[in-house]
C-alpha cells in the first residue's frame, strides 16, 4: 500500500498513467469514436491536408488517418499488452515452481530458461516467423516464446530469497498448503519487481513489434498498425513527410509514457536505487538492460 | 587466469550444441519438403514423387533425425549449409559477404556506442542534478522512446534530401557509415550511458576516494580511478552489446539498404529461404553464446574475484 501511495504521489507517474488509460481506452472505442471506417479509400482526398472532416489528413489512398491511429492502438498496443501479460503469466508460474519445489525441478527448469535466453530475442523471433510465417499473432507467439523465460528467472530468484523466510516457515509449520503459501504468502512479495521489469520489457516489446510490422513481416495490409502506417509513409517519405509524424508520435508517447510509469515504479519499489546514498546495481541495472533496446 | 577462460569457454560447448540442434529442428518444423525445394530450385521442369523419393535418399532425408542432426553439423561447422530455395546458391555464398557487411556496421556502431555512453556517463556523474545532466538524461528518454526507423527516416530527410550532405542509403563509402552508425549508437548509448552513470555516481561514495581526497589526490586522477572500478559493469554490458547489435541492426539496415545480414534474413523470411534462416539463426545464436563467454572471461580479467565460480 505504502509503495501505491508513493506511486500516486509521484505526478509524473499519474500523467503517465492516464496517458496510457487513455490510450488503451481510445484503443478499445475505437469503432465510436473514428469519425471514419479505417479502410475506407477515396481517391479523391489523396494526401488530403488537416482539415474539420479528418483532423488529421489523409494518407495516399485517402484514408482517414484519425481513424487509422485510433484502430491502430489495438494491435500496436493493446495486442502487445496481452502478450507482455501473457509471458508474465507463464514466467511467474514457471518461476515459482521451479523456486518453490527447489532441487531437480528447478535445475532442470531453469537449464530451459538459460537455453531461451541464450537466444538473441530478435533472432528468436526472426526464427519463429521464418518457420510460421509472417503475421502479427506469430510475431506475439516469438515474444511470449521467449520472454516467459526471462520472467521465470526474477520471479524464481525472488522465491528462493523468501521461501526460507521465517514467516513462510511459520506458515508451512501450522500446515497451510503449498499452494496458499505460494499465493497469499509469496506472490505479493514478488509482484512489485515483476511489474516493473514488466513494464519495462513491455516498452521495448511495443517498439520491436512495431518494428517488424514496419518490415512487413507483421500485421498485413489493409489492416491499421503504427509500424505499418509508417512503412507506408516511408514510400513518399520524400514528397509528403507529414504523414511519419502521427504514427511516430504515438509510439514516441505510448513508449515515453511505459518508460516514464516504469522508471516511477523502480523508485516506488525502491526509493534508494538510483540515488547516491545506497546502490544496489544488480536490480536498478538489470531493470534497464531488461529493456533491451529494439 | 588461463585455466579460468579455458574453463568457461568449454562451459559453452553444450548450450552450443542445444542451439545448433533447436537450429536443425527449425527446417523440420517447416511446413515444407526439402527435397522437394531443392528440385524446384535447381530447375527440374517436372517434380514427380519417384524424383523427390531419390532426391531425398541423395540428401539423406531418410535417414532417423540423430543421424542428419549429426552431418547437417558436420557440414555446417565447415560453412556448408546447402542451396538457397530462392537462388539455388550455397547459402554460405550468400551468408558470409552478408555477414561481413554487417559485422563492419557493428563494428563502427559498437566503437561509437562505447565512446558515447563512456563520455556522456562520465559527464553527466561529475554534474550530477545540474542542468547538463538533466538535458542528457531528458534527451535520451526521448530518443530511447523513438523507433529507431522513424529515427532514421528523419534523418535521412534531413541529411540526405534537405541539406544534401550524406547519401540515403547503401554501403558505398565511409559517408554511408553515418547515418545507420548514428541510429544505432542513439539507441544503445541512451541506455547504457545510464548505467555507467549510476556506477559513477555510487563509486564516487566509496571510501577509496575520500581516502584518496584526503590524500591529496587531484579530482581528475580520482575521476579515473572511478572509472576504471565503473568498467567492471560497464565492460560485460558491452560485451553483450556486440552480438545483440548483430542481431538487431535488421530494422537499421532495412532502411538504409544495408546489403547485410538484416536484409538477408528479411528477405529469406519473406521467400520462405528456410536453409538461409536456419543458417542465420545458427551463426547469430552461436555468435550470441561466444560473445557472452568472452564478455566473462574479459570481466574474470579486470575482476579476480568473479574466477572463483568457476
Amino acid at each position: 500500500m505504502k509503495r501505491i501511495s508513493r506511486l500516486l504521489s509521484d505526478r509524473l507517474a499519474l500523467l503517465s498513467l492516464a496517458v496510457l488509460a487513455a490510450i488503451a481506452a481510445a484503443g478499445m472505442l475505437a469503432p465510436w469514436l473514428a469519425p471514419h471506417p479505417p479502410d475506407e479509400v477515396n481517391m479523391a482526398l489523396r494526401y488530403g491536408p488537416w482539415s474539420l472532416h479528418y483532423l488529421l489528413g489523409n494518407d495516399q489512398l485517402g484514408r482517414c488517418v484519425l481513424s487509422r491511429i485510433l484502430y491502430g492502438i489495438r494491435p500496436s498496443v493493446l495486442l502487445v499488452l496481452a502478450a507482455v501479460l501473457a509471458s508474465v503469466l507463464i514466467g511467474a508460474a514457471v518461476g515459482m515452481a521451479a523456486g518453490y519445489a527447489g532441487g531437480r525441478t528447478d535445475a532442470l527448469l531453469m537449464r530451459l530458461c538459460d537455453v531461451m535466453l541464450s537466444f538473441p530475442g530478435y533472432v528468436m523471433t526472426l526464427a519463429v516467423i521464418g518457420v510460421l510465417g509472417v503475421g502479427l499473432q506469430n510475431i506475439l507467439l516469438a515474444f511470449i516464446l521467449m520472454k516467459w523465460a526471462w520472467f521465470a528467472r526474477i520471479v524464481r530468484s525472488s522465491v528462493r530469497q523468501i521461501a526460507d523466510a521465517d514467516y513462510v516457515r511459520f506458515a508451512r509449520t501450522l500446515g497451510t498448503g503449498s499452494l496458499a503459501i505460494l499465493f497469499r504468502h509469496i506472490l505479493p512479495v514478488c509482484v512489485p519487481e515483476l511489474a516493473v521489469v514488466a513494464s519495462s520489457s513491455f516498452g521495448s516489446t511495443l517498439l520491436q513489434v512495431s518494428g517488424l510490422s514496419f518490415l512487413g513481416l507483421g500485421i498485413q495490409a489493409p489492416q491499421a498498425e503504427w509500424g505499418m502506417m509508417l512503412s507506408e509513409a516511408r514510400q513518399s517519405m520524400f514528397s509528403r513527410p507529414e504523414l511519419m509524424l502521427a504514427p511516430g508520435l504515438m509510439i514516441v508517447l505510448t513508449v515515453s509514457a511505459v518508460n516514464f510509469l516504469s522508471d516511477a515504479m523502480q523508485q516506488a519499489v525502491d526509493p534508494q536505487a538510483g540515488s547516491s546514498k545506497r546502490h544496489q546495481p544488480e536490480r536498478a541495472e538489470a531493470a534497464l538492460i531488461g529493456r533491451e533496446v529494439a | 587466469m588461463i585455466r579460468y577462460a579455458a574453463r568457461r569457454l568449454l562451459t559453452a560447448v553444450p548450450l552450443l550444441l542445444v542451439i545448433s540442434f533447436l537450429a536443425f529442428l527449425l527446417q523440420q518444423l517447416a511446413p515444407v519438403d526439402p527435397a522437394e525445394a531443392v528440385l524446384h530450385a535447381q530447375g527440374v521442369p517436372q517434380v514427380t514423387s519417384e524424383l523427390i523419393a531419390q532426391k531425398k535418399a541423395e540428401l539423406g532425408l531418410d535417414r532417423p533425425l540423430l543421424r542428419q542432426y549429426a552431418s547437417w553439423l558436420a557440414s555446417s561447422v565447415q560453412l556448408d549449409f546447402g542451396l538457397s530455395y530462392v537462388t539455388g546458391k550455397p547459402v554460405w555464398s550468400l551468408l558470409g559477404p552478408a555477414f561481413m557487411h554487417t559485422l563492419q556496421l557493428t563494428a563502427v556502431s559498437a566503437a561509437a556506442i562505447i565512446l558515447l555512453s563512456v563520455a556522456l556517463g562520465v559527464y553527466c556523474a561529475l554534474r550530477e542534478d545540474a542542468w547538463p545532466d538533466r538535458a542528457t538524461r531528458g534527451a535520451a528518454f526521448l530518443l530511447t522512446a523513438m523507433p529507431p526507423y522513424w529515427l532514421a527516416a528523419w534523418l535521412v530527410w534531413l541529411f540526405s534530401v534537405k541539406l544534401d550532405l550524406l547519401p540515403t542509403s547503401g554501403m558505398d563509402s565511409a559517408a554511408s557509415f553515418v547515418l545507420p552508425t548514428a541510429v544505432l549508437a542513439v539507441g544503445y548509448a541512451g541506455v547504457y550511458f545510464r548505467v555507467i552513470r549510476s556506477s559513477m555516481i555510487a563509486g564516487r561514495n566509496e571510501d577509496y576516494v575520500l581516502y584518496g581526497r584526503a590524500n591529496g589526490l587531484t579530482e581528475r586522477a580520482i575521476t579515473r580511478r572511478v572509472l576504471a572500478n565503473s568498467l567492471q559493469v560497464a565492460v560485460p554490458m558491452f560485451g553483450m552489446a556486440v552480438p545483440i547489435l548483430l542481431g538487431s541492426t535488421v530494422v537499421v539496415e532495412n532502411v538504409f539498404a544495408w546489403p547485410g545480414l538484416g536484409n538477408l534474413s528479411v528477405k529469406a523470411i519473406l521467400g520462405r529461404d528456410y536453409p538461409v534462416i536456419q543458417a542465420f539463426v545458427l551463426l547469430l545464436a552461436s555468435s550470441f553464446v561466444v560473445f557472452n563467454a568472452v564478455s566473462e572471461v574479459l570481466s574474470g580479467l579486470l575482476n579476480p574475484r568473479l574466477r572463483k565460480d568457476l
